[in-house]
């Protein structure tokens, strides 16, 4: 009897290289006579281009050829943009090298090709542009005045999108009680530790592509589209790729670009980009202003909640932009019914980096802005905020539920996941302990932040993608292959970067097919060996990649079945299959699988209409969404004299279905609820009034380190998918969709008897105390 | 072009550099040492963290003719014999890494941490590691292999 091999804290297959160098950076690899790539930057936010002079560049030691804008011009394309949700989208013209115009600091102007990155450096230095200032647009409410500049010839206005369920106004009407409040979400910066980088190769014909990216085949079908080199010609590899969070789902103007060079040229250029050019052109996420009412009975119940939301694109669409903050749509609602519900967003051009997908992709938003709400609604009842959730929970006998904003949850026990965190805790102790600090007059008082929170992940049905308007679907590609001495390899669509993948889908091919965890390999993100595939976003790999590759399996197992059968001398219904092998009912005669592998391979003796081998090819599309949901709590310290605050504990319980791997699924967990915590507390992108990035460098952009984060208690509770055969949700995002409320919350929990009931992100301790200042006044 | 002779991973090499060569590009360009990653252009993230003389440098920090008559451990220098060294086992066994990027900064600096204060708090450890930025782990598993690294190479030592 063999171990269940899902459900086991596996360490991972993934380390042993990581931990010893041996790592494939796409900046670790180089072909031979490789050229380096660098690109000058626009330091103009907005400014028609009128002179560019890259002739003082050609002639320098090692240069090999500097270009601009105008000689990429009539093959360039347009940087693509795949989601225009709302019917209205205006989608600019986005040329991936800046020929007249630059509309944000940083954008490609110009470039240099030289036989080493010191060389092109001092290269760049020697090529003269001439700009046109025209005046920056920077804030969201300005942008849509008549009196501002515009940055696209029609307008500052992206799109508007609008959905209602239920009667909003009898909601409001005569409601007992109407919270009204604005909140910001801060521009943030993604920052994965590896910076970007792209190699590219050509032979003449064809086009090979190393490339630090979450979506190796997205890319390649886009690079075709906008390049016009053919589909075909063209192969995208994703080697080691260090952190995405979103980043790297992207088309981005140095990969179109570098395949141009590659191409004129004839020879491997190669690109990595320095942390402070990434700051400036790697897109940003978040940047919205949400102003949300909610009307709720006495007793806290809900009636309606409204949101008006103002998303600032930045300067163009880029590949997920106009849908990001769309898929708020389905999620301020959360957990909670209600009568009626509207969303409402308009998208905003500005002069800056163009905002896209960063870990959660508009659910963090989401969730930050319903939270507070909640939190604030039961501070007008002077309720606790654990009890008006729970008035308005979905309960857990009422799954599968469907909302008002129209998804259907299929599994949850909200109930339980917050009895749990609560216990773990202390939750009655804290508060108990924070009245006393009120009563004593404390300088130091203690926050309580809660934050119950769903989303909708593992992105996604194609159905609803096609339904609201995307260019691709939501499927996953996996394919299961035994080969002849029984080790078996696996293809997965799904394209890691950090997650590991290779560990968690060995775990599901040893049970399926009941052989060894050590006996599987799993092969991925080069679409010369994983010809289809969706990639890694949206906390989707698992629900839908990892279960592409179990129906793999199921598809080889019954395969061997009729081959057993033809072995066994049997009817295939007379066979049991477990533990890897096919036993005759009844009789001790039997075969593994990796011995009708051999059996398949040699061929000597197959059945009629059996083919010579053990191995398939699946692709799965879901059902529906996954909708982990989890209780999270925070504990703050705050300083009242200066400001400062301080987590004391943190507690998540968290459901994330069916676990395949806990070690990898409390990492996820980790690393989300810190990033979470980082907007809260720490990151914010600041642009001054000319339209440059103050955040630049990593010395000006604060990620938390070690000393700046407490550690975190983490359990779970179990409420199976009911979407996929394995139970399973997604993981990659909850952490940090849930965290930033609790802590906000905490903070505004331990200021509210002194009159605070906002502190807008990240809460530093100057914002802190110019809260408290202003209330003081 | 000044010379300089520097000792990486064990091996001696005699290297004609530019004055203004960055010793992680000496490593990764010139050496092939590519285990050493680049994380950052403002000394911050730590990524690119090596022995120098024994103790941790960033070395997009330290130019190349600063390491002249040096001896270099990098990443790819730390295991013995084919064995990882135990603060390598310590991340493996504890999930301490997810994309693995700041892992082999993040490894030296523990080890270098571990000089000074051969069994430290979580405290110390977090202090310890302020240098080193990591956007995967949220540092929990992190904190708790460099304790176990602490651990077995206070065992290491002790059992001759």
């Amino acid at each position: 009897m063999t171990t269940q091999e899902v459900g086991r804290p596996r360490k991972r297959k993934e380390d042993a290289r990581l931990l010893t160098g041996r790592t494939q950076w796409t900046d670790n690899l180089s072909r031979p006579g490789t050229l380096h790539v660098m690109f000058l930057r626009s330091p103009m936010a907005h400014a028609r281009i009128t002179r560019v002079d890259v002739s003082g560049a050609r002639g320098l030691p090692g240069v090999v050829a500097a270009f601009s804008g105008q000689d990429f011009e009539a093959e360039q394309g347009s940087l693509p943009c795949a989601w225009p949700r709302s019917g209205d989208t205006v989608v600019p013209d986005h040329p991936p090298m800046a020929v007249s115009q630059v509309r944000y600091v940083g954008e490609a102007v110009a470039c240099v090709v030289a036989t080493d990155r010191y060389r092109a450096a001092d290269a760049l230095e020697a090529i003269e542009v001439d700009y046109e200032q025209l005046p920056a647009v920077l804030d969201m409410n300005e942008a849509l005045g008549d009196s501002a500049a515009k940055v696209h010839e029609t307008g500052n206005q992206a799109f508007t999108f609008r959905e209602t369920s239920g009667d909003l106004e009898a909601a409001f009407r005569d409601a007992p009680v109407v919270i009204d409040r604005t909140f910001v979400q801060q521009r943030l910066i993604p920052s994965a530790m590896e910076p970007r980088a792209v190699l590219c190769d050509t032979d003449g014909d064809s086009f090979t592509m190393w490339t630090s990216t979450q979506i190796p085949h997205i890319l390649r079908t886009m690079l075709a589209l906008v390049t016009g080199v053919a589909e075909h010609k063209l192969r995208v590899v994703a080697p080691d790729v260090g952190g995405g969070f979103g980043s790297k789902l992207q088309v981005t103007a140095e990969e179109v670009l570098c395949l141009l060079l590659a191409r004129k040229l004839g020879r491997p250029v190669k690109w990595t980009e320095s942390r402070s050019e990434g700051n400036l052109t790697v897109h940003h996420g978040r940047d919205q202003i949400q102003h949300l009412r909610l009307a709720a009975d006495a007793d806290g119940r809900i009636r309606g909640l409204q949101v008006e939301l103002l998303a600032d694109m930045g300067a163009y669409l880029v590949l997920l932009t106009p849908a990001v903050p769309l898929l708020g749509a389905q999620m301020f609602n959360a957990i909670y019914k209600m009568d009626a519900y509207e969303f409402a967003c308009t998208g905003v051009f500005t002069t800056k980096m163009p905002t896209d997908a960063y870990r959660g992709a508009g659910r963090p938003e989401a969730t930050f802005g319903i939270e507070r709400m909640m939190d604030e609604l039961a501070a007008e009842l002077r309720m606790d905020p654990l009890e008006v959730r729970r008035r308005n929970w979905i309960k857990h006998e009422e799954f599968p539920y469907t909302t008002i904003s129209g998804l259907t949850y299929d599994s949850g026990n909200y109930e339980a996941a917050t009895d749990r965190a609560t216990a773990l805790f202390g939750y009655d102790k804290l508060r108990a302990e924070q009245n006393d600090r009120r009563d004593r007059g404390d300088p130091v008082q203690l926050g309580i932040g809660v934050s119950t929170y769903t989303e909708m992940c593992g992105l996604g049905p194609s159905r609803w993608f096609g339904e609201n308007n995307a260019g691709a679907g939501g499927w996953e590609h996996g394919s299961v292959r035994v080969l002849p001495t029984g080790k078996v390899e696996v293809v997965t669509g799904s394209s890691p970067h950090g997650q590991g993948h290779v560990t968690a889908w060995s775990q599901i091919v040893a049970d399926a097919l009941g052989v060894p965890f050590e006996d599987v390999t799993v092969l991925h993100g080069d679409t010369a060996i994983s010809p289809k595939g969706l990639d890694t976003y949206g906390s989707r790999s698992l629900t839908i990649g990892g279960i592409a590759v179990l129906k793999a399996c199921d598809k080889v197992t019954d395969k061997a079945r009729k081959l057993a059968a033809h072995v066994l001398e049997c009817s295939p219904d007379d066979l049991e299959f477990e533990a890897g092998a096919f036993t005759v009912r009844g009789t001790g005669s039997q075969k593994t699988i990796q011995e009708l592998a051999l059996a398949a391979f040699a061929a000597h003796d197959l059945p009629d209409g059996v083919e010579a081998r053990l191995d398939s090819d699946v692709t799965f599309d879901p059902e529906n969404f996954s909708f982990p949901h989890g209780t999270h709590l925070c504990a703050v310290e705050v300083d009242t004299e200066t400001g400062m605050v301080k987590i004391r504990s943190y507690v998540a319980v968290d459901d994330v279905g069916k676990v395949v791997n806990p070690l990898i699924v409390d990492g996820q967990l980790h690393g989300g609820i810190a990033q979470g915590i980082a907007q809260a507390l720490f990151e914010e992108a600041v642009y001054d009034a000319d339209g440059n990035l103050l955040t630049a460098t990593m010395a000006d952009y604060l990620l938390p380190s070690a000393a700046d984060l407490p550690d975190f208690a983490l359990d779970r509770t179990e409420s199976p998918a009911t979407s996929n055969p394995l139970g399973v949700k997604g993981v990659g995002e909850a952490g940090t969709i849930a965290s930033t409320p609790a802590v906000v919350n905490a903070i505004v929990d331990a200021l509210r008897p002194r009159g605070v009931a906002d502190v807008r992100m990240p809460c530093t301790p100057e914002r802190v105390w110019r809260a408290l200042e202003g209330v003081r006044r | 072009m000044p010379r300089i002779s520097v000792t990486v991973d064990g091996i001696h090499y005699e290297e004609d550099v530019e004055p203004r060569l960055l010793l992680v590009h000496l490593l990764r360009e010139r050496l092939g040492k590519t285990g050493t990653p680049v994380g950052c252009d403002t000394s911050n993230c730590g990524a690119c963290t090596v022995m120098l003389d024994g103790k941790s440098v960033k070395s997009c920090s330290v130019l190349a003719v600063q390491a002249d008559g040096c001896d270099v451990v990098t990443i790819e220098g730390l295991g013995a014999n084919g064995a990882l060294h135990p603060m390598q086992q310590a991340f493996h066994e504890e999930h301490a890494l997810q994309c693995g990027y700041c892992t082999p900064g993040m490894v030296m600096a523990a080890i270098d941490l571990l000089r000074e204060d051969p069994d430290p708090s979580e405290e110390t450890i977090r202090q310890g590691l302020e240098g080193n930025l990591c956007r995967c782990t949220g540092y929990c598993n992190i904190v708790r292999a460099v304790r176990r690294g602490a651990q077995e190479m206070g065992q290491a030592v002790r059992t001759p």
